[in-house]
């Protein structure tokens, strides 16, 4: 009770406005955004499904394809190396918990060293974001040159929208985790930054989980 | 809600703990093995039992990333109504249309 | 009717609107804006209907024809009606829930020129004859650049993608500013109607809006980048579109009527003098409409050939959510029930609503049956109903929400006679425009056609809608003028206009910029009335004062508050007025308009545009996010 009267004092500089549930609204908004954003991959999702064995030519993911040329076409989906850049962004999800904590205990005991080293913990889970989306690069190229554009046909559109779809959305959290590293290498990120550090890890888990979805039924599912 | 207004202004922080981080990270690494083996075993993907297992592991691994490294089994009960509505309803537009598509 | 409070000095001039956060200016732009395009659609609509008052008439051509339907359904649903309801959730949601503003004001100031900047982008084009014209829906192959060349579709596609940016940001604002800006004891279940029906439509928004994006992100690919998704050619499912469209299209339809929902059951109990029957059943049966609406969407698609488990599963839904739609008219109907009724223009058009909505609830519940629904669909009875479900409900109700908020936002009341004329002449003619329609619709006249031949027994239908349309442009003339008039020289109002039972008739009209001096302690449902006739709302369920638990410093019981004070001098941080909001908004219109160039050919300059609204988004948007709030 007491916080909270204190917290409407205004000329106090780090108020906290009164809310009615007393959690903040950046992190309502998230979850809420969070929501949304399941029926946009949903719809994704459901249309990649949808046009999955409908396409008229090849290359296919899981089929050897033969053209009428005579061309032969192996199933164009690279499970080793998508294996290596899934396991690259489950990892990535534990370095941004590592993050969070790192900010969230500062200064408390048992997290000196690297565990408290937020600068650290921020800057490695851009970095697994970033390798990533080099694998993710790496893989459209050598799509493309196997002969599988965008264009070719219902598999190549609806299979690289979804996954460009979401990397388009690694890369706005790898931004997101770069400014956070620039504030915190400018003036560091205290306690009281949990908050902004915490809607931020939460954006990039869900980023992740989308990714466990699409790699189980894109990927391994024929 | 007014249930939650005695605390207001500041938050409930039960972060779970490094161990627990370390061993979601841990089920996550083991299950993916678990998943590309599964992959590579021509008989086992041919049954039946494949899609439902693979569905099965995936659904684990989405699960305890959204309880444990988003703290949502830790955090108010109103960010799992945020979070699990819109869900279950894209959850289920999939499904539907799906079936309208005949895939299922 | 005693206390006369005039405005707070205010900031003035075009740049303190260009800038400004506060919630009421912007759902006042939001208000005008919208009611400028509510009055541009019904041109459009009134062309049309010269076209068609009799058969074989050339006046306009196929192709304007088309652009013209296109445009009216896009204008009404996308750039009048939604943003009429925006209007009233920002001017009334931070009111009824006793808060200072919304949860993320910049946010708010950005989804109105979002709105503005998007609406101007798709309604341009017709005034060069290029405007979009494959039909409200849009659908897909026709929409692909094979059936549609030329940049008409672009307009459309990039205008919705701009507008639909616009809606979400808005819906995760008010989301959280209803969940979290509640003043202490303003509990859930005891919330205004108005708030409770707008919070279940902001839910629908951020559900309903991914899957219309990502439908028209495909269109956007198949036309620009030359992929696959709506090409037959290369095995596309023609269903596609359809049922992407749908997932949104029907939840888009509550979208449309919920917010009048919620008006009209602010203003009935008001004018009956009781408070609203059934409170819980109201949420609870609005809820139950936002989440069976998910499944439904196939009902727009009976004709398509799904077969007949599918048909009759969507069929079921359908007939099952006309069941929560009728509790809350039976609602109505018993709210009046007994009241002591004060037929003020704002109850007319409250009881226009409950009248004319179920005409076209019940023709809805009609086509819900496949085999009926198969000489319906695609007529002009199909154009009836849901001109009666949106002109007779939405419109009524939104009518009868600027009659009834008129003098809160502008200190004055609107003229109560021409407010008379205004209703009976619109009741009237939208009669006499939308119910022969479902005559000529039964007797096989098909929708979006440009013209007729004579004897097919439809001439005098159409003639029929045609003068009823005529009608209905003098009665909104009338509105406009009694609008513009009211405005300046209306009677005044006092802070608490018509006697209503909610926080926001407890302050000034028009409210001061920081709404309220202290935030309200809520005890009950109808807080006003307990201050002020404690006899009306004893009895009602919630009404025993329930001690609550001071979370606020600031917070103090309720009380009416007629003085007015600049928020400096009360000590309240209001947040700063900004251009960043705006700017932002500029880039991401920049970022669509640069694709336009791609069909010119002149991908360079595409990718120069495209680019530097980008450069623009992201660093107003930085500029925005590390500036303070307050
Ligand atoms: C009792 C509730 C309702 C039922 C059972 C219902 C049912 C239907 C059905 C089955 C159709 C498809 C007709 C066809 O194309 O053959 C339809 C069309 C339509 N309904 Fe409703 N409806 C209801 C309420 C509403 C409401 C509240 C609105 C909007 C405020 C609305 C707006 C529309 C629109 C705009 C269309 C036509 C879309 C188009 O084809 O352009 N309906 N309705
Ligand atoms: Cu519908």
């Amino acid at each position: 009770m007491s916080t909270a009267t204190a917290a409407a004092t205004h000329d106090d500089h780090e108020h906290v406005h009164y809310t009615t549930t007393g959690l903040d609204n950046r992190k309502i908004a998230v979850w809420a955004f969070i929501g949304s954003e399941c029926m946009l991959f949903a719809s994704l999702i459901s249309t990649y499904l949808i046009y999955k064995g409908r396409s008229r030519v090849g290359p296919f993911p899981h089929e050897t394809w033969t053209s009428p040329t005579g061309e032969v076409f192996k199933p164009i989906l690279n499970i080793p190396v998508t294996s290596a850049s899934t396991f690259v962004l489950l990892m990535s999800s534990l370095f941004m918990v590592m993050a969070l904590a790192a900010v969230e205990n500062r200064g408390k005991p048992g997290y000196g060293g690297l565990k408290g080293n937020s600068k650290f913990w921020l800057a490695t889970t851009a970095l697994a974001g970033t390798v990533f989306l080099g694998f993710q690069a790496f893989e459209f190229t050598s799509f493309v040159h196997e002969g599988l554009k965008i264009t070719t046909n219902l598999f190549g559109s609806s299979f690289f929208t979804l996954t460009g779809f979401h990397g388009a959305h690694v890369t706005v959290g790898v931004l997101w985790l770069l400014t956070l590293l620039a504030i915190d290498m400018k003036r560091g990120l205290t306690p009281k930054d949990t908050l902004v550090v915490d809607i931020c890890a939460l954006y990039w888990h869900f980023v992740d989980v989308v990714w466990i979805a699409i790699f189980t039924l894109i990927y391994l599912i024929q | 809600m007014s249930d939650h207004a005695s605390h207001a202004g500041h938050e409930v922080h039960e972060h779970p703990d490094w161990k627990q981080y370390k061993w979601v990270a841990l089920i996550l690494f083991a299950i993916t093995i678990v998943e590309v083996w599964a992959y590579y075993i021509p008989a086992f993907v041919a049954s039946s039992a494949f899609v439902p297992i693979l569905l099965v592991m995936s659904a684990v691994k989405f699960s305890i990333v959204v309880a444990y490294y988003m703290h949502l089994k830790y955090d108010n009960r109103l960010f799992i109504a945020l979070f699990v509505g819109p869900l279950f309803i894209a959850m289920f537009t999939i499904t539907a249309l799906l079936l309208l598509f005949g895939k299922l | 009717m005693t206390t006369y409070a005039s405005s707070a000095p205010e900031q003035t001039g075009i740049w303190s609107w260009i800038t400004t956060v506060d919630h009421k200016r912007i759902g006042t732009m939001y208000l005008f804006t919208a009611l400028f395009f509510f009055l541009f659609g019904g041109l459009e609509a009134g062309l049309m209907r010269v076209q068609l008052a009799r058969p074989n008439q050339a006046i306009i051509s196929a192709e304007m024809y088309n652009q013209l339907f296109t445009m009216h359904g896009t204008t009404m649903v996308f750039l009048a009606i939604m943003p009429l309801s925006a209007a009233f959730f920002n001017y009334l949601i931070p009111l009824q829930i006793g808060a200072r503003d919304v949860a993320f004001p910049r946010l708010n100031a950005f989804s109105y020129w979002v709105y503005l900047l998007g609406a101007v982008f798709i309604t341009f084009p017709i005034f060069f004859h290029i405007a979009p014209n494959g039909g409200w829906f849009g659908y897909a192959p026709l929409t692909t650049n094979q059936f549609s060349p030329g940049a008409n579709i672009d307009f459309w596609v990039m205008g919705l993608q701009i507008l639909g940016i616009s809606s979400l940001a808005a819906a995760f604002n008010f989301i959280t500013t209803i969940i979290n800006m509640r003043a202490p004891g303003m509990t859930l279940m005891r919330m205004p109607m108005f708030t409770w029906m707008s919070f279940i439509v902001q839910f629908l928004l951020i559900l309903a809006f991914p899957a219309i994006t990502i439908a028209l992100v495909f269109l956007l690919f198949d036309r620009f980048f030359g992929t696959a998704f709506y090409d037959i050619a290369k095995g596309a499912d023609p269903l596609l579109w359809q049922h992407l469209f749908w997932v949104f299209g029907h939840p888009e339809v509550y979208i449309l009527i919920l917010p009048a929902f919620g008006l009209v059951s602010e203003i009935l109990p008001t004018f009956s003098k009781k408070p609203l029957f059934g409170y819980n059943v109201m949420v609870y049966s609005g809820i139950m409409i936002g989440f069976l609406g998910f499944g439904v969407w196939a009902h727009h698609m009976f004709a398509v050939g799904m077969g007949a488990v599918a048909d009759t599963l969507f069929s079921m839904a359908t007939m099952l959510i006309g069941i929560p739609t009728g509790v809350k008219i039976f609602n109505w109907i018993a709210t009046l029930w007994g009241g002591q009724i004060r037929f003020v223009t704002a109850m007319k058009f409250a009881i226009g609503l409950v009248g004319l909505f179920t005409i076209g609830g019940i023709s809805g519940v009609m086509h819900s049956s496949p085999p009926a629904d198969l000489q319906q669909t695609d007529t002009y009875f199909v154009v009836a109903h849901f001109h009666y479900v949106l002109f007779g409900g939405s419109m009524m109700g939104i009518f009868g929400g600027i009659y009834f908020y008129f003098p809160k936002m502008f200190g004055r009341y609107m003229d109560e006679a021409l407010g008379t004329w205004h209703f009976w002449l619109t009741f009237i003619a939208m009669n006499l425009t939308f119910f022969p329609m479902h005559f000529s619709g039964l007797l096989g006249m098909p929708r979006r056609i440009y013209t007729y031949d004579a004897g097919q027994g439809w001439e005098k239908f159409n003639l029929a809608s045609s003068l009823g349309t005529l009608l209905l442009i003098i009665a909104t003339a009338i509105f406009v003028i009694n609008f513009f008039k009211s405005r300046k020289g209306g009677l005044p109002a006092p802070q608490d206009a018509w006697g209503a039972a909610t926080l926001e008739w407890s302050i000034p009209s028009p409210p001061p910029e920081y709404n309220f001096a202290r935030i309200p302690i809520v005890t009950s449902r109808s807080p006003l009335w307990d201050l002020k006739h404690p006899e009306m709302s004893s009895g009602a369920a919630h009404a025993d004062a329930d001690p609550v638990q001071v979370a606020s410093a600031n917070a103090v019981p309720l009380r009416e508050e007629t003085e007015h004070h600049t928020a400096a001098e009360l000590g309240i941080p209001m947040p700063l007025n900004t251009v960043k909001p705006l700017l932002t908004a500029l880039g991401i219109v920049i970022m669509f308009s640069g694709l336009m160039f791609i069909h010119l050919d002149h991908f360079a300059l595409a990718m120069a545009v495209s680019l530097s609204g980008a450069a623009l988004l992201i660093g107003s948007l930085y500029a925005w996010l590390f500036s303070p709030l307050e």
